[in-house]
């Protein structure tokens, strides 16, 4: 393209920003998305479908908690526990959120570390916001066998509206998976970075295309969209 | 629009190798002051659980703090604040339908609450 258009790469006006410049993109016959990545306007859109679907969870939950005739347990105590003979309500989630907003704490740095080609740093960031991941799925697990041993099953549970369990199961289970497959996304990448793969352009195994450090800002918007998710579990679910 | 249209062909050029080679870079700063504010949020929140607030209180408070995490997560972390507003639309707009979604979905469970307790009530449900 440069060898092209050497001549309007120096004539060219900034392009205009707001409304007007937001019409001229949609309407330029060219790519809508200026200065971004195919890659990086996929994974968005990937998010986009993705917040329909847990959009739709939420929903559901909502939909099943304002219909039913029987109380709602209150998830103030059922995810109470008692820590050093004190009785905490929420308290583990409580931990949980602060893990996972601290693993998007060093996921930004991560972004910006890669972002000024600092490999050691950037793996070492990624690595420490996969182990926060799998210290959150960890405690989920916990929390799932604890439920699972009161009694709570997916057509009831000991304290109220049967659907609780259903809500719980589904919406926590699936934005568990997610975190799961951020923490495998973060582990492949991190190596990548490490190795020093977009520093020597080698190619990668499944495209054989040579990567750029752009792929760690797209594997943290990945990992900010889990933490987004948690943000509305934690308020709608948790605290309603 | 022709004439704006070359211009735009090129300075697109110009515009992706300056990308390419700066991307996101923000200075750390901005990073970690939304990072403390996500704490103090989250902890905001879960102390309305913990002082057993109720009420219209309790869901405002619950929904302005998910909203402002919400909200500094995308534009801060996820770089939306800086990206063109044709991604910014593209991304954020849609999810509105779910909101008349929700909206629906609210009159029917009224509705489908409102049979049950006629229904249910000879059993006492």
């Amino acid at each position: 393209m440069e060898a092209i258009a050497p001549h309007a790469q120096n004539a060219a006006p900034p392009r205009p920003g707001g409304l007007h410049g937001f019409v001229l993109d949609w309407a330029a016959d060219q790519r809508v998305f200026k200065g971004v990545s195919w890659g990086k306007a996929m994974m968005w859109i990937f998010l986009l479908s993705d917040t329909f679907v847990f959009g739709c969870f939420l929903l559901g939950y909502m939909t099943m908690r304002m219909s039913t005739t029987e109380p709602w347990p209150n998830a103030s105590e059922v995810f109470a526990l008692e820590i050093f003979g004190t009785h905490m309500p929420l308290i583990l989630i409580a931990i949980m959120t602060f893990v996972l907003i601290s693993s998007s704490g060093t996921m930004a740095m991560a972004v910006n570390a890669a972002y000024r080609r600092d490999r050691r740093l950037t793996a070492t960031l990624m690595i420490v916001t996969a182990l926060f991941g799998a210290t959150f799925v960890g405690m989920q697990a916990f929390e799932w066998s604890k439920l699972i041993s009161e009694g709570v099953r997916p057509w009831g549970n000991p304290w109220g509206a049967a659907q609780f369990g259903s809500a719980f199961f589904m919406i926590t289970g699936f934005h568990g998976t997610h975190v799961t497959i951020g923490v495998i996304f973060l582990l492949i990448v991190a190596r990548k970075v490490w190795r020093g793969d977009y520093d020597s352009g080698r190619r990668g195994f499944f495209t054989s295309r040579s990567g750029r450090y752009e792929i760690v800002e797209i594997t943290g918007l990945y990992w900010h969209f889990v933490d987004l998710v948690w943000v509305f579990i934690f308020a709608l679910f948790y605290l309603w | 629009m022709a004439h704006a249209a070359t211009h735009q062909h090129g300075h697109e050029a110009r515009s992706a190798t300056v990308v390419h080679e700066e991307g996101q870079a923000h200075p750390i700063r901005v990073y970690l002051v939304v990072w403390g504010w996500l704490f103090v949020l989250s902890l905001f929140s879960y102390l309305v659980d913990f002082f057993h607030l109720q009420g219209l209180l309790r869901w405002t408070l619950i929904l302005i703090f998910m909203m402002l995490k919400a909200g500094l997560i995308v534009a801060v972390f996820m770089h939306m604040q800086w990206e063109r507003l044709a991604l910014a639309y593209a991304v954020l707009l849609p999810p509105i339908a779910v909101l008349v979604f929700v909206a629906i979905m609210v009159f029917e469970s009224d509705y489908v609450h409102l049979l049950r307790l006629s229904y249910f009530s000879a059993d006492g449900g």
